[in-house]
């Protein structure tokens, strides 16, 4: 069983702290995604992980056993690296056998295995080619066969679609996901791509300077962000936010700075009277209504065919995002009223970026 | 060939020759003949025989005076053409010579002898190489050990030294650790002292060592050497350490990583040092003629000097074994020569 846990774990070079205690669990067979803004340490607490880096303070556990201490390549674990990292000298097969040599495998078992692992990844034709003569995606292939071959506990993906173009970086994902169904090992996987991590992945990690702001499965992020950061972090387009008050007599009335007042629901907010607040309201969940409380004025509009964006500010200046599906009659320069489900508002403590939600 | 052809007649463009093709030509001939004419001079009078490299004026190329066997003498004669006297036009052999006077025979008549005086007549020439001079280095001198003494240094001193500066190379590149810098900078510092400020004490450990008159009092103190040191680190820092932490992942051994991973990587750097190593170690003469002084042990470049003596120089030999000498550094250099450019370009740091 591959199971994996931080406890407390931290990471300092001289002074300065880059993972600041960081405690989860990834459960065998789940695909974890870590995703944050570039510089939250993602890639370091990954390395970490795999013993490329050392643990300044805390505990990785793999399986049950503490592995602080155990040299990177007695861990058990495979990684794929941002810049693939083959070795360029040697052929696509001396690549994949590398590990297995390594471990004093017997060649036939050797050759075997490269084999197998080639023809699913779809790059058995490529055996005999050097990586110079590989294009990225086949370059990526390589590198995942690489971590495959050997069997290991748990996989660790840094950043691996980050050099590929979209269309490309589509298929791989799906790939990988592919892949992950049909080995069921442990994965753990670093991005700063927001969309990766929700396609991907059983649960996500988000992380901001060193520190978890939210482990969840990706709908539970969604749904029910823990903080303002992971509110504007998880989805796209982002969340609109707008600062407010509650009212000092009644708490369920919020007064917002552009000038607009709206009606909270009852029950599902903590918040005080006379509390500074902010709203977040998904671009999805709002509507132009003629009865709307919000009022705004459309700057520019996208129409998509399908779909359509309105982006434009409130009274204050405050930018909004408005999605709307299909097409729209609703030009630049327009004023709308626009409205948003009472069950879709997300309320958040201003001071301290903490959700309110009961 | 016709590739060959055409960039040797290459031109500025259009049919006719432009005045820099001439410049450039001109200019080209002119590096040839400065680069190549001492070589060739060389390699020709390597050919001629002792007599031949005292002529004056010297020629270009060897020539040997013509013989003939004469019966009842044991020993070829040399031919003269006689050019005044009596014998005019004739062609005699030599039997000997007495100051102004030479004692003649006829060759088609050897029992009368001649008398003529030595400036009626002009030696017969022909264009011949004195191979002897070659023959002789094997027959006379032992050419072959000191062939073989120059190329175990070389070879064992090349290896030596490629393995030693690429392991300090990829630990100072490679590792962090406490006084990394303190170590590359003590070891670019030692550049800037010369070798023969440490001749002596270095000649002190080795015959303390007991490698005096031993090939290895050669080897050994060469083995470390800063610029190979710097040279390879340069370039080892080019190699991105991703490729590293992925062997470890790969389970492969610090050991493995250098030696399946680093070394082949850093192919080029290394084949610009063993270049230069072979050269250096090749062409070494001081400290190889301070260290071994018994024959049996000379590299060709003290077995060279040894032909020079203080009162005569045994030039054809000497010539002789100058050609032999260059030939194997000539032969490295051209196989190895497209490294030479690649390398130094990418060891400049990107």
């Amino acid at each position: 069983m591959a199971k994996l846990d931080l406890r407390g774990v931290r990471k300092s070079y001289g002074s300065v702290e880059v993972i600041k205690g960081i405690d989860l669990t990834v459960d065998h067979g789940e695909f974890c995604v870590f995703v944050g803004p570039s510089g939250c340490g993602k890639s370091t607490l990954l390395r970490m992980i795999a013993g490329l880096e050392s643990i300044t303070a805390g505990e990785v556990a793999i399986g049950e056993e503490v592995v602080n201490a155990i040299p990177a390549a007695d861990r058990g674990l495979a990684m794929v690296f941002q810049s693939y990292a083959l070795y360029p000298h040697m052929t696509v097969r001396q690549n994949l056998s590398f590990g297995l040599e390594n471990i004093q495998t017997p060649k036939p078992q050797i050759r075997e295995k490269v084999e197998a692992v080639a023809k699913m990844l779809q790059i058995d034709m490529l055996l005999d080619r050097r990586p110079k003569d590989l294009s990225g995606g086949q370059r990526q292939r390589v590198a995942i066969g690489r971590a495959v071959v050997r069997e290991p506990n748990i996989f660790l993906f840094d950043e691996p679609l980050s050099n590929l173009d979209a269309e490309l970086r589509v298929d791989m994902r799906g790939e990988i996901a592919a892949l992950h169904k049909r080995l069921g090992n442990t994965m753990v996987y670093v991005t700063h791509d927001q969309v990766e991590a929700m396609t991907m992945a059983d649960k996500i990690a988000v992380l901001r300077l060193g520190e978890l702001e939210q482990f969840g499965r990706p709908l539970d992020l969604f749904n029910t962000p823990a903080n303002l950061f992971v509110a504007g972090f998880i989805g796209s387009p982002k969340m609109n936010f707008l600062q407010g008050r509650t009212d000092a007599d009644n708490r369920s009335r919020l007064i917002l700075d552009t000038g607009d007042t709206i009606d909270l629901p009852e029950g599902r907010f903590t918040q005080a009277p006379g509390q500074a607040v902010t709203l977040g309201l998904r671009p999805t969940e709002l509507q132009p209504d003629p009865d709307g409380a919000l009022h705004a004025h459309v700057g520019a509009v996208e129409q998509l065919g399908s779909e359509s964006y309105l982006y434009g500010t409130f009274q204050n200046g405050t930018p909004v995002t408005v999605h709307n599906p299909g097409q729209t009659t609703i030009r630049p320069g327009d004023k709308v009223t626009l409205t948003a489900k009472s069950t879709a508002m997300h309320l958040f403590d201003t001071e301290t970026g903490l959700t309110l939600r009961a | 060939m016709a590739r060959v052809w055409a960039f040797l007649t290459n031109t500025r463009g259009g049919a006719r020759l432009h005045w820099t093709d001439w410049a450039s030509y001109a200019y080209l001939t002119l590096g040839i003949f400065l680069m190549f004419g001492p070589v060739v001079w060389l390699v020709m009078s390597s050919f001629k025989t002792e007599a031949d490299l005292q002529r004056y004026p010297p020629t270009f190329l060897p020539y040997q005076q013509e013989t003939v066997m004469v019966d009842g003498y044991d020993d070829p004669l040399p031919l003269f053409l006689m050019t005044g006297g009596e014998y005019e036009g004739q062609v005699l052999a030599q039997l000997r010579r007495v100051g102004l006077q030479a004692q003649m025979i006829d060759p088609e008549n050897p029992t009368e002898r001649l008398r003529v005086t030595i400036d009626q007549r002009e030696p017969v020439d022909r264009i011949a190489l004195a191979t002897e001079n070659y023959t002789d280095l094997f027959e006379r001198f032992s050419f072959l050990r000191y062939f073989w003494n120059s190329t175990f240094i070389t070879i064992m001193a090349t290896a030596l030294m490629l393995l030693v500066n690429s392991m300090a190379a990829f630990a100072l590149s490679k590792y962090e650790f406490r006084g990394r810098t303190t170590v590359l900078l003590l070891v670019i510092s030692t550049l800037m002292i010369p070798q023969t400020v440490v001749l002596v004490p270095l000649f002190l450990i080795v015959t303390e060592l007991g490698l005096f008159n031993s090939l290895w009092g050669v080897i050994i103190p060469g083995a470390a050497t800063p610029t190979g040191v710097f040279l390879l680190r340069q370039y080892m820092l080019t190699i991105p350490d991703e490729i590293l932490d992925a062997a470890r992942m790969d389970k492969a051994s610090e050991w493995k990583i250098y030696w399946r991973i680093i070394l082949p990587l850093s192919a080029p750097a290394i084949a610009v040092l063993a270049i230069l190593a072979i050269m250096w170690r090749w062409n070494d003469f001081l400290w190889p003629l301070i260290v071994l002084t018994q024959s049996e042990n000379f590299t060709l470049q003290l077995a060279l000097n040894s032909f020079q003596g203080e009162l005569q120089t045994d030039w054809s030999s000497l010539l002789a074994m100058t050609v032999l000498t260059l030939l194997p550094i000539a032969c490295v250099f051209m196989f190895l020569q497209k490294y030479i450019a690649t390398g130094i370009a990418s060891t400049g740091g990107k």
